[in-house]
């Protein structure tokens, strides 16, 4: 990605991923959610978003890192800082 | 001047037939829960692992590599004596010596075979199939037996639910001779010695992993070496009938799947998925698999199959081959 993404663009995509790995619909993809409370989200699934983020936004989530990203805000935040 | 002469060997290579062998005891998820804090639907959900079985006192890496063995040589239409060499993929025999090789080509009436353990842990029946094939074309050998037993419950902490609730006790083998046409597929191996932490026995008893750092490595860096072995037998994913990852937990056996179908594999390759009576047991998953499958009937002679161990070290490798 050339630019920087914005907040919507990264929540967006977060979205379209969260969807294609856990089949959790996009639109359930908001900045409030816990993965694992409410998406229901486990933490191998959680290793398979966070390897198609790095593709997508060009940002390093280290296995360390993920265990903070508690929330969609905390990724959208994580990837917004580090891309 | 004095020249050194050198074997010939065939024009070829396959799998000539396959065993496998497992221990009597048969233990559930339930019977975990009431050891440590687990549960089924935990288990099946991370591992997709409903049962598997452990080894008793005189179930051993020589035991069960003697009878999946046996019944190796006797798919094949052998007599033991045919067998010229014998390599035992392990990395939980609990002494260094004497190798478990020697002791099972005599048990198995392969009475002076050359013989060696070999150990690229979950890799090592791969390592163990290219090694044999290679020594049949090279002409150092005729008639291959290449096992992978493990007594993985000998060195798991049976009390640690991230080892205990997925290792388990099993052995796989194959025989390899000389054929005129291919039916084993160059390998693709190699090493990613830079995570050699991830998979370890930090106190030389018990196996420790990280897991969600595997699990990231077998997920993305493993599909990738398969499709490199089809590429090396000059064939292309659409042609593999049967794919057989090692079994280390069902969610990256369907990740690699997935990832080899995003690449041309067809909807219809049946997917190896033992580990969900059998456990993770190292080197014997993946023959051991395909014994299972042959006599489930999912699994028919003259199928192309894909097969590629990963595990500590880290260590993979992985080949096409046709089945028996
Ligand atoms: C080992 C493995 C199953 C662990 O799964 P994980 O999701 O990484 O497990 P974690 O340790 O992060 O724990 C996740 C949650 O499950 C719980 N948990 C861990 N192990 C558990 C068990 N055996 N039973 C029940 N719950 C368990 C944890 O308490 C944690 O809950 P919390 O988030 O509420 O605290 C998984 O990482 C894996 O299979 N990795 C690949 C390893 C592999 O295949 N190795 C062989 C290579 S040859």
């Amino acid at each position: 990605m050339a630019e920087k993404p914005t907040e919507e663009q990264i929540l967006a995509g977060l979205a379209e991923i969260v969807e294609e790995v856990a089949g959790v619909e996009s639109d359930e993809v908001t900045a409030d959610k816990s993965f694992v409370d409410d998406l229901d989200i486990d933490s191998l699934s959680m290793v398979e978003i966070a390897v198609q983020a790095e593709d997508r936004f060009e940002v390093k989530i280290p296995d360390a890192e993920l265990a903070n990203l508690k929330t969609v805000g905390d990724a959208v935040s994580y990837v917004a800082k580090n891309a | 001047m004095t020249r050194i002469q050198q074997s010939r060997g065939a024009a070829a290579s396959r799998i000539l037939g396959i065993g496998s062998s497992q221990p009597e005891r048969v233990v559930t998820n339930d019977e975990l829960s009431t050891k440590m804090d687990t549960n089924d639907q935990w288990i099946r959900e991370r591992v997709g692992i409903a049962e598997r079985r452990f080894a008793g006192p005189d179930e051993t890496v020589v035991s069960m590599g003697v009878e999946a063995g046996s019944k190796a040589i006797a798919a094949s239409g052998l007599t033991p004596s045919d067998v010229d060499t014998v390599i035992v993929a392990n990395c939980t025999n609990t002494v260094p010596m004497p190798n478990a090789a020697a002791q099972i080509a005599e048990l198995v009436g392969a009475r002076a075979a050359g013989g060696f353990d070999l150990n690229a842990a979950c890799a090592g029946f791969c390592y163990g199939l290219a090694s044999a094939s290679d020594m049949v074309r090279a002409g150092s050998a005729e008639r291959v037996l290449v096992i992978g037993s493990e007594k993985l419950t000998d060195i798991v902490d049976p009390l640690d639910r991230s080892t205990a609730i997925i290792f388990a006790d099993a052995a796989g083998a194959a025989v390899v001779g000389p054929s005129d046409e291919p039916g084993i597929g160059p390998v693709a191996w190699g090493t990613a010695g830079d995570l050699a932490e991830t998979i370890r026995m930090p106190n030389g008893r018990h196996i420790h992993q990280e897991g969600q750092s595997v699990f990231r490595w077998a997920t993305t860096k493993i599909a990738p070496i398969a499709l490199r072995a089809v590429e090396l037998a000059g064939l292309t994913p659409a042609d593999i009938d049967v794919l057989v990852p090692h079994q280390a937990n069902l969610r990256i056996v369907e990740a690699i799947a997935k990832k080899l179908r995003q690449k041309g594999a067809r909807e219809d390759m049946v997917v190896a998925d033992d580990i969900v009576t059998s456990g993770n047991t190292s080197s014997a998953s993946i023959p051991m698999a395909m014994d299972h499958m042959r006599a489930a009937g999912r699994v028919h002679s003259g199928d192309v199959a894909l097969l590629i161990g990963f595990g500590a070290g880290l260590s993979y490798a992985g080949q096409v081959v046709i089945c028996p």
